[in-house]
Formats: structure tokens, C-alpha cells, sequence
């Protein structure tokens, strides 16, 4: 063991199943208190399961203490720079996990009567009116459960709002710089694709989107965008571009990962956007959880508005004529229905609504331009020594809330590719940026620093990449090899697929002599 | 007002002259002006964090929560005691603050609760392979169906009337976008009818849907009606609710290809209805077309053990638009609850809760049924949720209950009309046997003054919709 190892990090894996001794507990239950009856005569034997299953057999400290450990084999935003593009890792407030805990939200449940869940559906409507602002749309459902979710309800609202107009069109535009959940989404809606080039400036190629277009316009259902995109840009000719496919009669779908740039600066609705989604779990602060939960509501325009999911959060006149009351409206003849189980990830809506009563008016709009300014910071260091050499900016303008560099000279001239650096990050404890996206950059970097992180914070990272490199013109192996300190180094991934083993095997359990 | 952000006027200053520009508002110029908002955005100012606390905590007050009332309603989420270490382990920083693991070597944690979930859950529903979790329990029905097509290349489904409302409507949304065509089949005795299932099914159906225990809390005898699944040739997909698993046979067993349902009873609280997390189990046959990550074994460089994301060729950052499902973020911490709520319960606390929740359900059923003006819906065996008819207007029971601290149940009006004087009782080990003494005589009372009152009204006027 050298210096350089943390033991505990270093300990074998072993599963919370390779702790377990059979006679071992943590959970003691209530008595049941009521005259029993045998089991078999309450429900019939051939329905019933022969062994409990095989779940692990532990005691309480030694499962607090196997997820304490497995914790820290993790890397948090909690504990260093996160600057993963298109992600939006911004500080997680612990004020919205205090707020979301209150029994009120975390014990209410979902099919509570809406005259004794009052509180909760002000909220959403509350949530609902301020997304509504922010996007510049007229209505909001908050229905879809992240952002891929948001993508399939704007798709079926596309093909709905074309049904009810006797129209049934078969395809979708999207830039070859899209995030691959807009693809995936047109497949399941049970659309084609078809990829619009990028141009020079790293906005949407107009002649490509009008050849686009013209081949059968009548067949556009919809063109999906992300603005600023994938390139950390503001596409200029958005404008243009809405009026070519509101002339083809498509709807225009905002993809909302990258939000945080224009909060309180520019909406999508007036870009001439008919459908967005948002990523509560992005630009409003719900944390990643490790992948989830998150929320992508939906700010729709007025065409589009009869399609929305079911059930919507309303505010009427109280029955009793006397203020008003909030409710769910469940009678949408046009609706596209639902998207799943009763009415959304609620509890993301409570962080993510006092994070926008925190932030205000005022707190968004400097949130947009902090990141704004954080990444050009970033992308000007950057810009200097040897990171300007080796991992050029691939479209050189100033950039919104991320930017996307090359590694392409770094590789030919140092036999690094990105992966390589990105994993070499880690020794100097940094999450490396998103790599190998968007797909038009070659050996692309995407970085997103968010406007939480300090000036120190970016300084520290641009002065990691230079430092890599310069040991890389020494001694490319270095980061070829790495990482070196992490809990494990590089891992076999094609292993893992080509032959998965994606559960622990057990030993059948002993008969429990039931 | 400046919030979680740390840049003083000094370092805009020297950040500014690094970029190279005068302003922030210069960055923006590539906006085109007209689409700049140019005004602030018509939101109240930000506020300090005692007033955010304040304004929420008033808005949560505003709730009938299941600590101020003693809860009796099921329908897919259900009040169990959450223990104190699941809230403990998932508010740690390293868990609640993450990515998606795409650097698997500084996400082992994470990597490794997934591998452990994946393998609880095919424990208990006996069915070899599972991902890491979907969105929801609905959601995770409708991504079946998908799985259901690519698998069969046909584009019918037939679903039991038993499977959760929403989950069949979410499976009707989504069919509309994948092109597929729903079909229904009823319920006999609250039990799936079997004849009419076994008709429904043919050479073109991708996959048969039932639920188990179903919607109206009845024990489904899956082997016997997935039978007709089978001879066609189609997937045979049982959504299940995890907290029954420890009592009846598991999917895996009665012939299930998907096993799949809401996980919000496995450590996770009622949020008014999210986050929580959809578990997806299937066979080996299906692992290729598995919505959602899936965490795999491995080892890295020097042979030490690891895990990653498996299998991410089928997923959307990698396939775009081949993937085999649109799905990115899901519900990781959720997953992680429930895997810390198996671990407290163990083996033997997981099918003793099963046990618990039978016989206390037994006996509410029993003592439900004595009442006056009370009478079962149906008489099949059940596990934790029974559904009774009442004799008066459900919803105006329902409000009397409530007047008395109890949330009787939910009713099935709504989504079962031919039930509209049903009601959905859910039992968790919170309901303790003075609980369900104090329902029986609430709805007891309810159900007599809403009959005195009911026959003084139809004394007036005719009742406007006839009353099943």
C-alpha cells in the first residue's frame, strides 16, 4: 500500500449480502394485535410463496455503517467541482430538503380529497405560474418526471395538436448536436428523425434546416432545439427559424437542459417556442440524487394547451363564493392523458418552488448571468498556456453557460485522448467535464461551471488542465493510466456488457420452517 | 437578492478583464435584441431563508397530511413507517448530491447500491434480471409495452381492468405515440375474468398486462390466466406491489417475462405522489431491451472488484434514436431508500411485515363487513387493501370521516363506475387495531346519517344519476 491509497477507500467491495448471517435483524415490528388466523386460510396455498426471499440478514450499525462507507466511495458536488456539461451540477440548497421533509408535503398522500390538499395544489399552481413567467409560455403542466419524460409529452402533444387539425406528420427535426433523450424521444413517439446540420458558427445550418423542410413539408410535425445548445451558444437566427417551421405547420420544442444560461434574460416563448420543457433538477436546484429524481415540467402555448397531460392543477372560485380554491381538473376531453402515477414528482415541486421564492426576480436573472460569466472566466483561462494549445474552444465566440472544447490536438500531439484527462482529473479531485458530446466536436470537453462556484474554484481547475498537460508532454503515460487514487482505477467496461452480471448470485436460503 | 453565489465586485472586475469585455450585459449580445426580456420578470423579489420557510411551511399546514389524520388510503401509495436510517443514509451529501454515474470510478457507492438493489429485487420477484429503477410505477407499465413490441414485433396489448387506472391510462398515452392498440379485458368477482382474457389474446398480441394484487386489493392467480399469454406467444408482464412479495408467489414463478411496479412502499414517503421509483425486473431473453441503467460487475485495471453501468449500449446517450428508451434521470435516491429499507427489514422482517399486514387487513375486512350499510366488493383473498360498497353516497362518507380525523379510503367512482359506491381500504403497519375499530364505527356512523338524510332527499326529488 502506498501513501497515496485511503485503506478504507481501498477495502475490497463486498455486498451488503456478503455481510449477512442468517438470524441476524435490525427491524422490530409491531405485534399484529388482531385475532390471527392461519395464512393458508386466508389466502389459497398456490398463490402463496413457499421461502421469504433471500434479503440480507444484518443488524442496524452494520447497515448504517456499510452505507456510510459505501458513501464515501463516491465523489459529490457537496465535495468538489462538478463542472459535467449540459448538467447543471449548482449547489443544493438545504433549505429545500427542510421544507420538502415538513409532514405536510412528505405524508400527504397523493389521492388526498383537493379540498384537504389545498396547501399542495396552491404550490403547484404557485410553481406553475412562475415557470409560466420564466419560459414565456401561458401554460405549465408539471405532469412529466424529468427531462426525457418532458420530450415524450411535447412529442404526443405534437401529434395530437396535428391530429385535431386532421394532419398526421412523420417527422422530427433535430441538430446533430442534440442530447440523445431527443432522438430516443422521437423513436417512442413513433417518429423518424431527421438531423439538421450545424453551421461554422455552431448554430443550426439554415440552408440544410430549409432543404430540411422543403423535401415534404407537410410532413414536419416538429423541430427540437436547445438554445443556447450543446455548444454552450445562442443560436441568432432562432427567429428565422421558428417563422420556416410555423410555415411548414410544426410546433417548435425547446429542450430546457440549458436553461440556466437565460433565466430572467431571454424565454423561450418569445423565441417563438410552442413547447418547453424544464429540469427542475437543473437550473431549480433539485439535487441529482445520483441519477434521479428529478422533474421536467412543461410550458406549452395557447394552440398546444388542450392537449396537456391530465389531471391539471387549477385555481377556481371556492364553492362558497368566497376566494378561491385550487384544484385538479381531470375533465380534458382533448387531453393526451396521462403520463404517469397521480400527479407528478411533488416533492421536487416544493424544492425547486422555494428555490425560485429565495432566488426572486432579481436572484435568477444574476443566477444566468454568474454562470454566463463564470463560464466565459473559465473559457478565457482556459484559452491561455497550454490548454489553448492542446484543447482549443471548438467555436470560438463568446459562450453562454458552457462551452465545448476539442482535445484533437492534444491527442495527435501528446497521444492523449480526452478520456485520458478526464481521468486524470479525478487524482486532482475535480469531476471531469462531460466527454465525447456533443458528437460533432472530435474528442470533445463539455464544461459547465454554474454560477455557485467561486473564482478560486475555476482558477483551480484551469491550473489541474495545465498541469496535466505539461506532465503529459513528459510522460503521456501518466494519464494514460490514471486515475490513481479513486476507490478503483480504470474499470473493464466491455466485460461488463459482453458478459453482465447485473446481480449478486446467492446460495438458495436455508427453509424458514414455515 | 444574491443567492448561493460568491463572486464580489472585485472578482467580477478581474474576471470581466480576463474575458476581455466591459459588462456581464456584453455576453448577452449575442441574444438578439428583440429577444432579450429587457424588463425583470414578473416574480416577487427573492426572500431571506426564514421567510422562505415561513411561506412554505404555511402552505404545507394547508394539508391534510397523514400525521394530522389517520390514513386508510391505498390505490398504489401507501402510509408505512419510513425508519429513521433510511432518512439518514440518503441525506448524506455523497448519495443526495451526485450525477448519474458516468465516472464509475469515483461513483463505486452509488454503482454498488444499484448492484445491490437490482439484486433484491430479483429476489423478490424471482425473475433473474433488473434495472435500477424507472420513473414510477405507472410509467414503468407503458416502457413494458414498448420492450413488449420491439421483442415481438407485434402491436396489441390486452390488459386486465385490474391493472391501477392510471397505469392503464399511461399505457394508452404512450401507445398513441408507439403506435400500439389497448385492449381491455374485465373484472368477474373482483377477479380477472379468465374466459374473457383467453378470448382477448392472439397470434398478434406483444403482451398480456394484469396486476397483482389487482387495483381492488383481490390476489390474482397469474399462473392461470398468463396461461393464454403464453400459448400466443406473448410477453406476460405482472406489475406487483414489493410489499406483498414477502407472502405471495413471486412473478418469476408464476411464468411472468416482466415483473414491474410503484416502489413508493419500500422506504419511501407519500410526497403526494413523488418522487418515488418504478421497479423493472425481467428474464434473461429481455436484458438487451431493459429500459433504464442497469449497474454490472466488474474489475479494474490491477483485479480489483467494481462496478459500472452495464449494458449502455441499448441506452439514449449512446444509441440516440435505436435506444430502447428515452430515459436518462431516473430515481436513484429512491432506489437507494428502498434498498436500505430491505436491509432494515431483512429476510425474515420483510415476510413477517407481510404477515402483519394480512392479519391486521383480515381483520378490518371482518369487522368492515359487520357494519350496517357495509358490505365487501368482492370475496377474494386480499393482502393489504380490500374494497367495500357502501350503502350512501361515497364522497359524502368520505367527508364525514374526515370531519372525525380518518381518511377513510378511495373511492372508485371515478375511475370504476360500475363501482360507484366502492371504497378502496388500504392497511400499513401504522393502522393498529384501535385504528380500524375507530374506521368501522366512523363509516358505520357516516354511512346511517348520509341514509337518514339520503331517503329525506329522495322524499324531494328524484336522484339525478341512478346509484349502482
Amino acid at each position: 500500500m502506498t501513501l497515496t491509497e485511503t485503506p478504507m477507500q481501498r477495502e475490497r467491495a463486498m455486498t451488503i449480502y456478503e455481510k449477512s448471517k442468517p438470524g441476524r435483524r435490525a427491524a422490530v415490528l409491531p405485534d399484529a394485535g388482531v385475532p390471527e388466523a392461519p395464512l393458508a386460510e386466508l389466502i389459497p396455498a398456490h398463490l402463496l410463496r413457499e421461502q421469504a426471499p433471500n434479503l440480507p440478514e444484518i443488524a442496524e450499525p452494520e447497515i448504517v455503517r456499510h452505507y456510510n462507507k459505501l458513501s464515501r466511495r463516491n465523489f459529490d458536488l457537496d465535495s468538489g467541482f462538478y463542472p459535467l456539461g449540459s448538467c447543471t451540477m449548482k449547489h443544493n440548497p438545504r433549505l429545500n430538503e427542510r421544507v420538502a421533509a415538513l409532514p405536510g408535503h412528505a405524508r400527504l398522500h397523493p389521492a388526498q380529497d383537493p379540498r384537504r390538499a389545498q396547501g399542495a395544489l396552491e404550490l403547484m399552481w404557485l410553481l406553475q405560474e412562475s415557470l409560466s413567467e420564466i419560459c414565456g409560455l401561458p401554460h405549465v403542466s408539471l405532469q412529466p418526471s424529468a427531462g426525457s419524460h418532458g420530450e415524450l409529452a411535447g412529442l404526443l402533444l405534437t401529434r395530437a395538436y396535428h391530429a385535431d387539425r386532421g394532419e398526421e406528420r412523420t417527422k422530427v427535426l433535430a441538430p446533430d448536436t442534440s442530447h440523445g433523450t431527443n432522438p430516443a424521444s422521437v423513436t417512442m413517439a413513433g417518429y423518424e428523425v431527421v438531423k439538421v446540420a450545424t453551421n461554422e458558427r455552431g448554430g443550426v445550418e439554415m440552408d440544410d434546416l430549409r432543404a430540411k423542410i422543403d423535401e415534404d413539408p407537410d410532413q414536419v410535425a416538429c423541430l427540437m432545439l436547445t438554445n443556447p445548445n450543446t455548444l454552450g451558444l445562442f443560436d441568432e437566427n432562432i427567429a428565422e427559424i421558428a417563422s420556416l417551421i410555423h410555415a411548414a405547420g410544426g410546433t417548435l420544442y425547446y429542450d430546457g437542459a440549458n436553461l440556466n444560461a437565460v433565466m430572467g434574460q431571454s424565454r423561450p416563448g418569445d423565441m417563438g417556442f410552442d413547447i418547453v420543457h424544464v429540469n427542475l433538477h437543473k437550473s431549480f436546484s433539485q439535487p441529482h440524487g445520483g441519477g434521479g429524481p428529478g422533474a421536467g415540467p412543461i410550458a406549452v402555448s395557447d394552440r398546444i394547451e388542450p392537449f396537456l397531460p391530465r389531471p391539471q392543477v387549477v385555481r377556481r372560485e371556492a364553492d362558497n363564493g368566497h376566494g378561491l380554491s385550487f384544484d385538479l381538473d381531470h375533465e380534458r376531453p382533448k387531453s393526451i392523458g396521462r403520463l404517469r402515477g397521480f400527479q407528478g414528482n411533488f416533492g421536487v415541486f416544493v424544492r425547486s418552488y422555494a428555490y425560485i421564492l429565495s432566488l426572486g426576480a432579481d436572484g435568477l436573472a444574476e443566477a444566468s448571468e454568474t454562470a454566463v460569466l463564470n463560464a466565459n472566466y473559465l473559457k478565457a483561462r482556459l484559452a491561455d498556456g497550454r490548454a489553448g494549445e492542446r484543447l482549443p474552444i471548438a467555436f470560438d465566440r463568446h459562450c453562454m453557460h458552457e462551452f465545448v472544447l476539442s482535445g484533437k490536438p492534444m491527442k495527435k500531439e501528446l497521444g492523449l485522448a480526452t478520456l485520458d484527462l478526464a481521468k486524470r482529473l479525478l487524482d486532482f479531485g475535480f469531476h471531469p467535464p462531460t466527454v465525447y458530446f456533443p458528437l460533432l466536436v472530435d474528442e470533445a470537453l463539455m464544461v459547465e461551471p454554474t454560477e455557485t462556484e467561486t473564482k478560486e474554484s475555476l482558477d483551480a481547475f484551469a491550473a489541474a488542465i495545465e498541469q496535466i498537460l505539461e506532465e503529459a508532454e513528459g510522460d503521456p503515460e501518466i494519464a494514460k493510466q490514471a486515475p490513481y487514487t479513486t476507490p478503483v482505477r480504470r474499470l473493464d467496461e466491455v466485460k461488463a456488457t459482453r458478459h453482465p452480471v447485473v446481480r449478486q448470485p446467492l446460495q438458495p436460503p436455508p427453509p424458514t420452517g414455515r | 437578492m444574491t443567492r448561493y453565489t460568491s463572486a464580489t465586485p472585485d472578482d467580477r472586475a478581474e474576471m470581466l478583464a480576463a474575458i476581455g469585455v466591459e459588462s456581464v450585459a456584453d455576453l448577452f449580445e449575442q441574444i438578439p435584441e428583440p429577444l432579450r426580456l429587457g424588463r425583470p420578470l414578473a416574480l416577487p423579489d427573492g426572500l431571506s431563508e426564514t421567510e422562505v420557510f415561513d411561506r412554505l411551511a404555511a402552505l404545507a399546514g394547508a394539508n391534510a397530511d397523514a400525521e394530522s389524520e389517520v390514513c386508510f388510503v391505498g390505490a398504489g401509495m401507501y402510509d408505512h413507517y419510513v425508519p429513521a436510517i433510511v432518512d439518514a443514509i440518503t441525506s448524506r451529501s455523497e448519495f443526495l448530491t451526485p450525477y448519474t454515474p458516468y465516472q464509475p470510478e469515483i461513483s463505486q457507492g452509488g454503482l454498488q447500491v444499484m448492484f445491490e438493489f437490482q439484486t433484491a429485487m430479483s429476489e423478490l420477484t424471482g425473475l433473474p434480471v433488473s434495472n435500477a429503477g424507472l420513473y414510477e410505477g405507472p410509467s414503468s407499465v407503458a416502457s413494458a409495452g414498448y420492450l413488449a413490441m420491439g421483442a415481438t414485433k407485434r402491436r396489441r396489448f390486452v390488459v386486465s381492468r385490474g391493472v391501477h387506472p392510471h397505469s392503464r391510462e399511461t399505457l394508452a398515452t404512450y401507445s398513441e405515440g408507439y403506435g400500439a392498440e389497448v385492449v381491455e379485458v374485465g373484472l368477474e368477482g373482483g377477479l380477472t375474468d379468465a374466459a374473457a382474457l383467453a378470448a382477448a389474446v392472439d397470434a398478434e398480441t406483444a403482451a398480456v398486462f394484469l396486476q397483482s394484487p389487482n387495483f381492488l386489493g383481490a390476489v390474482e392467480d397469474v399462473e392461470a390466466l398468463g396461461a393464454a399469454a403464453k400459448e400466443h406467444g406473448a410477453l406476460l408482464v405482472v406489475a406487483c406491489d414489493p410489499m406483498t412479495l414477502g407472502i405471495l408467489k413471486p412473478p418469476g414463478a408464476c411464468g411472468a417475462d416482466i415483473a414491474l411496479g410503484e416502489g413508493q412502499p419500500l422506504g419511501n414517503r407519500l410526497d403526494f405522489g413523488g418522487p418515488s421509483f418504478g421497479f423493472f425486473c425481467a428474464t434473461e431473453a429481455q436484458i438487451r431491451r431493459m429500459p433504464g441503467r442497469i449497474a454490472g460487475e466488474t474489475e479494474d485495471v490491477d483485479g480489483r472488484r467494481g462496478f459500472v453501468l452495464a449494458l449502455q449500449t441499448r441506452e439514449q446517450h449512446i444509441r440516440r434514436e435505436k435506444a430502447t428508451n428515452n430515459i436518462c434521470t431516473a430515481q436513484a435516491l429512491n432506489a437507494l431508500a428502498a434498498m436500505v429499507h430491505l436491509a432494515w427489514l431483512g429476510r425474515q422482517g420483510f415476510r413477517e411485515l407481510g404477515e402483519l399486514l394480512v392479519q391486521r387487513t383480515a381483520y378490518a375486512r371482518q369487522r368492515l363487513a359487520a357494519v350496517e350499510g357495509v358490505e365487501l366488493l368482492h370475496e377474494a383473498p386480499v393482502v393489504r387493501e380490500f374494497a367495500v360498497r357502501l350503502d350512501a353516497p361515497v364522497g359524502a362518507v368520505l367527508d364525514r370521516c374526515a370531519e372525525r380525523g380518518i381518511a377513510a379510503g378511495y373511492p372508485l367512482g371515478r375511475e370504476y363506475p360500475e363501482h360507484e359506491d366502492g371504497l378502496l381500504i388500504a392497511i400499513t403497519e401504522r393502522r393498529s387495531r384501535e385504528q380500524i375499530d375507530q374506521l368501522a364505527e366512523a363509516l358505520g356512523a357516516a354511512v346511517a346519517a348520509e341514509r337518514g338524510e339520503f331517503v329525506n332527499q329522495e322524499l324531494t326529488k328524484a336522484p339525478t344519476e341512478a346509484v349502482s
